[in-house]
């Protein structure tokens, strides 16, 4: 057992580090402005006292290693300072923003990663067959039609065309849930489509690889049944690369989230960071990308760490 | 050119489709001022006029003919695409192929800056960054090509890394030969299939990372006519859709004019894509 | 009970490729009697293994089974259900495979992978089972019987593994056992163990078997009755000692001859014997592992010395140090009088050319892109400045003293020829250089056995004409006796012994060589009988 523990420690390790070479990158960025932000901000009109206030309400006067880290540590908390464009504490601003964003991307989860699993094995297993050429098809389009291409199309038929679900996703504190899983839907499903085909996709081969494999063959040879040979044999070796492919599309759900946001006009975090990147309000758009950024790199690792424990070889050293 | 011309006369059927797609796409681009009817940005009639003559897609908010703007938005959107792809293709290959070939300390520190690049989404990424140097094209185009030359990296340096455990370039190590000879004579013949498909790739990605920062208004910016652009001017038409006449639905169709352009640049250049891949790995067999 | 178990009648087989089915087996006829054991032999490509599998009425994805007749026990499993079908694999009829590492599942341990087949066809219980397979393991001399079971496939050496795999395969005590090169991928010494206990547990519980392999010595220790195939048909077949004594067939043989090529004896040298190379203490190591440790040898120009050992035992690793690939960490190499520097690339160009290597692997030697103009044109410009007729010239002369018609091959490119022509190629691209010294890496072993005649009747023809002077890496013995005048016997990155060919193969030998030789398979059909009679006289006398 030691040597898989150190190869995760060692991946959890390189997953924070890199977790904290990001926050210095996100940190630095504000720094990297031309000009100087108070100005920037106030425009050349404003007074030097108004410029001191700004300074020191932005903290702006402390050398730039304390303002990291005392950044760092808000942010650790979930304080991420103010917002530059109109003052107020960012955690006010995108706390309900950020669990509206993990709804929407959970949901889109819920509904796409079982049937993504299911369906890849199937078309792995009939391989050839009229459902995996069909498959095969619509995993092009997938990469193909950029995402509000979807969403208009989803909307003109589900909204315009039949009335059925409404065009806007707009949800509040007050929404109850089954509303909410009413109202998203169309958003939902739009995620759902993209990833979906890239999921099946991904399932799908690492199925086909396995069953490649000579040890598949030999179980066959052995005179098991097939679906033995299928549920024994192969599932527990495709384990590994199943939960990479669906941890690798949560992180890619993740950031899709943004653009069916700004099309739904659904009240999320991402919605948040196209406003704030517009308006050039730097500290909302740290707050973001670290929020965004984390979660990615918190999958990818969670990603890697599941597929190491799920692997036979590591899992019984010599 | 034989050989070319025979694989030619064997593509599938979808490979000719995506040919034919992307031939068209760059007629339409090059010629945009002999094929539009109007300027890109002129207001030539009244706002949001339907489908009919002389505005045969019909005019949008400021009274622009859509066709128009949909022509010379090929040649904005695929232009500016094509040069980001060119130039993260040129940083991503060259440090990949430098990075297998040398190895050593180069190779680690290229692969551990592209892998800390890597962690965070390029979405993200893009969107921290332009907001810091403003949405000019050049920034656009630098940005986006930096962040995507990552992937090129990773895939030329693989591919690199392959061919450089064949046997062939011990032979030419042992004979001597020089860093620029074994990357140019040994390793890219062997690399080409799969970079060229990984372009067509690289391309469609590209393109629709610009459409979508377009379409969140933070890509290319108006009045410069572009496909994106041109999806968010529209978008709230849809909702005044009905599919009682043709005329009113065609509302509805106004935001999935510029959205299928898109869709179908990157399904034509898939398509040659695949063809691309199928023929190298038929040819290791 | 009929006394025929097993009767293939008029067997084809096709697969498919570039788009349309192309046969593979066409048309063989093969018998089996209970309890009997039919060696198949062929070189690759002879479809043998595709045969062998047909016997279980299985094909590999992408082939199909396009005609004629499969009695399995009175049933025809060309026709049978796969239900049917199932039911008799791994219950009636078994298969061993080559590459038991990869053929055991990484994610369970040998024992339940051994349980699997007997439970499943409702043989025996799981506890029955797994008492048994104990037992098995025992029969089959692995060792700690009573545990190694409970190992994951991983953690067993290849050796053992393959043994396990037989076991398994003898679980449900069936009629046929399928053994597709089950020793190929092992070493000399390993193999006669595995070799050992296959013979044993098969005589043991009267089991029929189908043994293939491409290896004449290794069938006729195992078989009874011995088939021969060529390019999918069969061309003879005869019990074993009958085909060993007296093959009837030219093709049959000229595969018998291989073996006892010997290359002329060299008349002494005019100018006395000088060295050429000269290794001294040699220490070299990948990352923390020495793979070689105080390595000295002398090379005598226009000698060949070869250099054999199993895997791992540092023979290629040598050749690396010496051709400046892998710096050596202690040691240096005197070539001509003149110590070289270590790492290759610093040599003199004019030093470096003298030195050339051929691989084991042909196919990967050669730049896929490049034609064979090219292959051969690049060291005559880069080494010797020739350019344009000059070239061309030297080109078609290099072609044409290996045998190869520079009209036919100049402007092909390298997936345009078959193994032994590449490997043909390869030679003439070091000779390009106009080198002395010739390190050859095993580069027999990847080729059917009258291909690899062939390439050594080459480079003997070409070291008498060209005064070269030859280092041979290899792990097979037989090659040695061909073409060597010097042995180099490696073990686990030493030497063990090294001296004239005569004096080696002569005895007394070092304990490691007398192992290494005598694990060699021999044509005789008793030779591992006696041998493993001898060895155990031998441990019973100490």
């Amino acid at each position: 057992m030691n040597s898989i523990l150190s190869i995760v420690f060692k991946r959890l390790l390189i997953g924070l580090l890199t977790l904290w070479i990001v926050t210095v990158i996100i940190f630095a960025a504000i720094e990297m402005l031309p000009g100087d932000i108070a100005t920037e901000m106030l425009g050349q009109a404003a007074t030097e006292e108004s410029l001191a206030a700004f300074r020191e309400k932005f903290d702006l006067n402390r050398p730039l290693h304390e303002r990291y880290f005392s950044w760092l540590a808000g942010a650790a908390t979930g304080d991420f300072g103010i917002s530059l464009a109109n003052q107020r504490p960012i955690s006010e601003l995108i706390g309900q923003r950020t669990a509206n964003t993990f709804f929407l991307a959970g949901y889109a989860a819920a509904i796409s990663v079982p049937i993504a699993v299911v369906s890849g094995m199937m078309a792995a297993l009939y391989n050839g067959s009229v459902f995996d050429r069909l498959l095969s098809n619509s995993t092009l389009a997938a990469i193909s039609f950029p995402e509000f291409f979807i969403a208009y199309i989803l909307i003109l038929i589900f909204s315009v065309g039949f009335g059925w679900f409404p065009s806007l996703a707009n949800v509040d504190v007050d929404t109850s849930l089954g509303e909410r899983l009413y109202i998203t839907f169309l958003p939902a499903m739009t995620l759902t489509l993209i990833v979906l085909a890239y999921m099946m996709r991904m399932t799908r081969a690492a199925i086909l690889n396995l069953l490649a494999l000579p040890y598949i063959e030999m179980a066959h040879l052995k005179g098991i049944k097939r679906w033995r040979v299928i549920a024994v044999h192969a599932l527990p070796n495709a384990l590994a690369p199943i939960i990479n492919v669906i941890a690798l599309n949560l992180a890619y759900l993740i950031v899709g989230v943004v653009l069916v946001e700004v099309v739904f006009v659904y009240p999320g975090l991402g919605q948040t960071l196209v406003d704030a990147v517009s308006k050039r309000d730097v500290t909302v758009v740290q707050a973001a990308c670290l929020i965004f950024a984390a979660t990615y790199i918190l999958l990818n690792l969670l990603a890697d760490i599941l597929s190491i424990i799920a692997n036979p070889r590591l899992l019984h050293p010599r | 050119m034989h050989n070319l011309f025979l694989q030619l006369r064997d593509a599938p059927v979808s490979a000719w489709v995506g040919m034919l797609i992307v031939a068209f796409y760059a007629i339409i681009a090059i010629g945009a001022p002999l094929f539009a009817p109007y300027a890109e940005s002129a207001s030539v009639g009244a706002q949001y006029q339907p489908w009919t003559a002389p505005h045969y897609l019909g005019t949008d908010i400021l009274g622009r003919d859509v066709l128009s703007r949909l022509i010379y938005g090929a040649r904005n959107t695929v232009g500016i695409a094509l040069a980001t792809t060119a130039l993260a293709f040129t940083l991503g290959a060259v440090f990949g192929l430098l990075a297998a070939t040398i190895g050593g300390w180069f190779d680690v520190i290229a692969s551990r800056a592209v892998d800390v690049l890597m962690a965070i989404p390029p979405l993200i990424f893009a969107l921290l960054i332009l907001t810091i140097t403003g949405t000019s094209v050049v920034a656009l185009i630098v940005v986006i090509a930096v962040l995507d030359s990552t992937r090129v990296f990773r895939l030329s340096r693989a591919v690199a890394q392959g061919i450089l455990t064949m046997d062939y370039i011990e032979v030419a190590r042992m004979r001597g030969e020089g860093l620029f000879w074994l990357i140019r004579k040994e390793v890219l013949p062997n690399a080409a299939a799969p970079l060229i498909a990984e372009f067509g790739l690289r391309f469609c990605f590209v393109f629709l990372f610009i459409s979508a920062l377009s379409f969140l208004g933070l890509g290319i910016q108006p009045p410069t006519a572009d496909w994106g652009g041109m999806v968010r001017e529209s978008a709230k038409l849809i909702s005044f859709a009905n599919f009682s006449t043709w005329q009113t639905a065609t509302f509805g169709l106004a935001p999935l004019l510029p959205a299928g352009a898109i869709a179908l640049l990157t399904i034509g250049v898939n398509l040659v894509v695949d063809w691309v891949l199928h023929m190298s790995s038929g040819l290791k067999e | 009970m009929s006394d025929i178990l097993l009767d293939m009648k008029n067997v084809a087989i096709e697969g498919y490729s570039d788009r349309q089915w192309k046969p593979i087996i066409k048309g063989v006829d093969l018998s089996l009697k209970r309890g009997e054991i039919l060696g198949l032999i062929g070189e690759s490509g002879a479809g043998k293994s595709t045969l062998g599998l047909a016997a279980m009425g299985y094909t590999k994805g992408g082939c199909r089974i396009s005609g004629g007749q499969i009695m399995f026990d009175g049933q025809d499993l060309t026709t049978a259900s796969r239900n049917s079908l199932r039911k008799l694999r791994g219950k009636r009829i078994a298969y061993v495979a080559q590459s038991a590492a990869s053929a055991f599942n990484p994610a369970f341990k040998l024992i339940n992978q051994y349980c699997e087949a007997p439970v499943q066809h409702g043989v025996m219980s799981k506890a029955q089972a797994q008492s048994d397979a104990v037992e098995l393991y025992r029969k089959i001399r692995l060792p700690d019987p009573d545990t190694i079971g409970f190992r994951y496939p991983h953690q067993v050496s290849g050796g053992q593994l393959q043994r396990a795999m037989t076991a398994m395969a003898m679980a449900c005590r069936p009629d046929l056992i399928i053994f597709d090169e089950p020793t190929t991928a092992l070493d000399v010494t390993t193999q006669i163990e595995v070799l050992a206990a296959i013979r044993d547990i098969v005589r043991e519980y009267n089991t029929a078997a189908i043994y293939i392999t491409h290896d004449l010595a290794v069938v006729a220790q195992m078989a009874d009755q011995i088939k021969v195939l060529l390019r999918g048909e069969e061309v003879e077949q005869a019990p074993a000692r009958e085909m060993l004594a007296n093959p009837q067939q030219t093709y049959t043989k000229s595969l018998w001859a291989v073996r006892d090529f010997r290359r002329a004896p060299r008349p002494p040298r005019e100018d006395g014997e000088s060295t050429l190379l000269d290794v001294k203490g040699m220490d070299a190591s990948y990352g923390t592992t020495k793979v070689l440790d105080n390595i000295n040898l002398t090379i005598k120009r226009g000698s060949t010395v070869a250099v054999v050992g199993e895997s791992g035992s540092g023979k290629s690793t040598l050749a690396r140090v010496i051709m400046g690939l892998l710096p050596p960490i202690e040691g240096e190499v005197i070539y001509d009088g003149v110590p070289l520097q270590k790492v290759g690339a610093k040599r003199a160009r004019g030093l470096q050319r003298h030195l050339q290597m051929i691989h084991q692997m042909a196919d990967t030697a050669l730049n896929p892109k490049q034609r064979i103009k090219d292959v051969i044109g690049r060291p005559l410009t880069f080494f010797l400045g020739l350019k344009g007729a000059a070239k061309e010239a030297r080109i078609r002369e290099l072609l044409t003293l290996i045998e190869l018609d520079p009209d036919v091959f100049m402007n092909r490119f390298p997936s345009e020829l078959s193994g032994g022509q590449k490997q043909r190629v390869c030679i003439a691209r070091a000779l390009a250089a106009e080198p002395d010294f010739i390190i050859c890496d095993e580069v027999t072993s990847a080729l059917d056995q009258l291909v690899a005649e062939g390439i050594l009747r080459l480079l003997d023809r070409l070291q008498r004409e060209l005064d070269l002077t030859y280092l041979f890496v290899t792990h097979d013995i037989a090659t040695v006796r061909s073409i060597a005048d010097d042995v180099v016997v490696m073990q686990n990155g030493k030497i063990v012994e090294q001296g004239p060919k005569d004096e080696i193969f002569a005895p007394p030998h070092a304990p490691y060589t007398e192992l290494l030789l005598s694990s060699v398979p021999e044509m005789d059909p008793d030779w591992l009988t006696d041998l493993l009679e001898e060895r155990m006289t031998a441990e019973q006398s100490q």
